[in-house]
């Protein structure tokens, strides 16, 4: 059986988190090849719909990457961007996929090693809750819980 | 405007648990406002039931639409169409625009995803307030433009009630409406004015006297 | 038509220093209760009020309450609210109670649902409590109903009161309100309960630079406030409600709270009685009703009055 691969959608901010992943690939940082990166112009132009429409296409996982807060070049993109969040784990929770499956970071564009770990991060957390409830069929199963503790 | 809430998903997935094929219709006036049920609830909530029903073995069609305004039969007509493919319509409007769909389309079942709550407004991006109880005979020249009947917890005309405490009223966490009102009419010198008892209200015009109507001869067309 | 006046104004019209008490009905159906409360009472207070659905708790109704009492020989003050009944069934209750023998009829707006057993419920207020006073009024008056129809006979002619809160603020419109309520047709007045003297003494002053504690018959609320933890707790809890601290401390170093708490009230009470224009006390011992004679003798208020031929008895 292969061993369970998560997709991970990040929506990243192109003045931060953008940035900071060009600069973990110039710096040969290594993250999960299952994170797949859209650019946003900033982390505000996320809403719920646009994270609902991940998971309904497949996602497992899903980050939105803003700036630091007060760095935003929107002023309060991020501030919004958090709420929505929040809204999402609310009605992901409602319909049974999960709200921990979704997660707001705030980095700059000069933290290449955090934009590496952040992946990471996410990467293990989806891994050790398995696929999404819509890929269950598809995709192997579950790991075991004990599997995820560290 | 109309001040709308949308009910909690899981009432709503309830109600459409035996349609296979549903129209979701949003109303563009208030409720868009009040981010209850515009464009852009119409497509939460679409998705949300397609991803709830996608994990079960019965799987959920979802039209989405919202219109200039569900409370007016022409642009309910533009959605005849629409209505017809689908098995059941969750109307996204106030009461008003749910009934207007139930009447439009009468062979269609209609479920209300709103609460309706009042008639208000938003009084900062997040917060909305009753304003108005449509009473029928308003009464807002005689307490300085701020209404008891909506706003006092006990719709007292003569008030503030024993409850009031430094502004705020008994019930809840609401300003005591009549402790604005007084301050309103001391700033604008017109004390004396509410000293004068108001007289029993006459509720017949308002929702109990029955359902209103009101006919204008003077602008019908034949 | 003398002969129809209730003890209690008939006492106020007398100049006498009135004494009311506070009996709160049960949640059953049962009148035994409140005749053993009425018992006590009897002979040191000039009537007694029965609350109405207090603080929204269904409880038996105040007048049927004001018939047990009676019937144990105490004069009733019946209360009615605002929040249950419409104009209609208010004043089919205003004509029953008549009826039945209650001639005082207390009139307040009512606490909110929410905070009773039933927070569901409708709210009611058809009319608020200045405008039942002034039904009551013309029903008695112009012999009318609150619609303008004509009362042929037998015009229930009720001693009319209202409450008075004077530690709400603003202060002017506290005052303001209790005119208001007089020019609606308030005969009498029962203030909340009272534990800062003080600021009761400046609220007076403004009710007599009105004038109006000689339009209507104004009663001091008071209460004998069993322990230290009871006032703690109403210092913290009860809305609406000043309870000084020196109260509280005096309680906590009282070896016997009861019979400091019985000493604060007959003190209180006798300060009141030094107020101009402060024509009665009314006691609210609910749950405490057995002290009230000991309190009333204290203060030296017995025996109280007796009105010849004013006998009560059940119709
Ligand atoms: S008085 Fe009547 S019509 Fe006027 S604002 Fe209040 S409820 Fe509305
Ligand atoms: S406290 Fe004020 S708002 Fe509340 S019920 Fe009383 S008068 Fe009305
Ligand atoms: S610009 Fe980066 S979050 Fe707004």
């Amino acid at each position: 059986m292969n061993e369970f691969q998560p997709k991970i959608v990040a929506f990243c901010c192109y003045f931060c988190a953008y940035s900071a992943a060009d600069l973990a690939g110039s710096m040969r940082l290594q993250y999960p090849p299952t994170v797949r990166m859209i650019e946003q112009p900033c982390s505000g132009r996320i809403d719920i719909q646009l994270i609902l429409q991940a998971f309904e296409d497949g996602a497992d996982g899903v980050y939105v990457a803003g700036c630091l807060e007060g760095d935003c070049h929107f002023l309060k993109g991020n501030f919004r961007a958090k709420l929505r969040v929040g809204q999402a784990k609310k009605v992901l929770d409602d319909v049974g996929i999960g709200g921990e499956r979704v997660e707001m970071y705030n980095l700059s564009g000069s933290m290449g090693p955090r934009f590496a770990e952040v992946a990471h991060e996410m990467h293990e957390r989806i891994k050790n809750l398995g696929p999404s409830p819509l890929n269950k069929t598809a995709a192997s199963a579950p790991l075991p819980a004990a599997a995820g503790s560290e | 405007m109309i001040v709308a809430e949308q009910k909690s998903f899981d009432e709503i997935s309830k109600m459409v648990e035996s349609f296979d094929k549903v129209l979701i219709l949003g109303c563009n006036e208030c409720v868009t406002v009040c981010l209850a049920g515009g464009e852009k609830e119409v497509g939460v909530l679409a998705t949300s039931l397609r991803l709830l029903r996608k994990q079960g073995d019965r799987p959920i069609t979802t039209l989405e639409e919202t219109v200039t305004r569900q409370c007016e039969w022409e642009y309910l007509d533009q959605i005849e169409k629409l209505a017809e493919e689908a098995d059941c319509i969750i109307s996204m409007a106030c009461g008003v625009g749910v009934q207007y769909v139930a009447e439009r389309f009468p062979d269609k079942w209609v479920i209300p995803a709103l609460d309706t709550k009042c008639a208000g407004g938003s009084v900062k991006h997040g917060q909305w307030e009753e304003r108005c109880g449509m009473c029928g005979e308003c009464i807002l020249h005689k307490t300085g433009g701020i209404c008891p009947v909506a706003r006092c917890s006990k719709r007292i005309l003569n008030g503030p009630c024993g409850g009031s405490q430094n502004g705020k009223c008994e019930v809840k966490d609401v300003d005591c409406i009549w402790d604005q009102i007084y301050k309103r009419m001391m700033a604008l010198g017109r004390m004396d004015q509410l000293l004068e008892i108001e007289p029993e209200k006459n509720w017949s015009k308002a929702r109990d006297g029955g359902p209103r109507k009101l006919v204008r001869e003077d602008v019908m067309i034949g | 038509m003398s002969e129809n006046k209730s003890r209690l104004q008939t006492l106020f019209e007398q100049g006498e220093f009135v004494v009311t008490g506070e009996i709160g009905p049960p949640k059953g159906a049962t009148g035994s209760g409140i005749r053993e409360h009425a018992k006590h009472l009897k002979n040191c207070v000039d009537a007694t009020n029965l609350t109405d659905n207090q603080t929204a708790i269904v409880r038996l109704s105040s007048i049927a309450a004001g018939l047990h009492v009676i019937q144990a020989g105490v004069e009733p003050i019946v209360q009615m609210t605002c929040r249950d009944r419409n104009r209609i069934a208010i004043q089919s209750d205003l004509l029953g109670a008549y009826s039945l023998g209650i001639k005082n009829l207390l009139c307040l707006s009512g606490d909110h649902q929410s905070f009773g057993n039933h927070p569901t419920a409708a709210n009611v207020f058809d009319v608020d409590s200045i405008q039942l006073i002034r039904i009551v009024k013309r029903m008695k008056d112009e012999k009318v109903f609150a619609c303008g129809e004509e009362i042929k006979s037998d015009e229930p002619r009720f001693f009319i009161g209202a409450v008075a809160n004077p530690f709400a603020d603003p202060f002017e419109v506290r005052v303001y309100r209790m005119e208001k309520k007089i020019n609606a047709g308030a005969q009498f007045f029962q203030t909340q309960i009272i534990f800062d003297l003080e600021r009761f003494d400046r609220w007076m002053e403004l009710v007599r630079e009105r004038g109006l504690h000689e339009r209507a018959y104004i009663m001091a609320g008071v209460m004998p406030v069993k322990s230290a933890k009871v006032a703690a707790y109403m210092q913290k809890s009860v809305s609406g409600m000043i309870v000084p601290d020196e109260m509280v401390d005096r309680l906590k170093k009282a070896e016997d709270q009861k019979a400091e708490a019985v000493e604060i009230c007959v003190e209180q009470i006798k300060q009141i009685m030094k107020i101009k224009g402060v024509k009665g006390v009314h006691i609210m011992a609910v749950g405490w009703e057995e002290i009230v004679p000991s309190i009333v003798e204290k203060v030296g208020l017995l025996p109280r009055p007796q009105i010849p031929g004013a006998a009560l008895a059940a119709v």
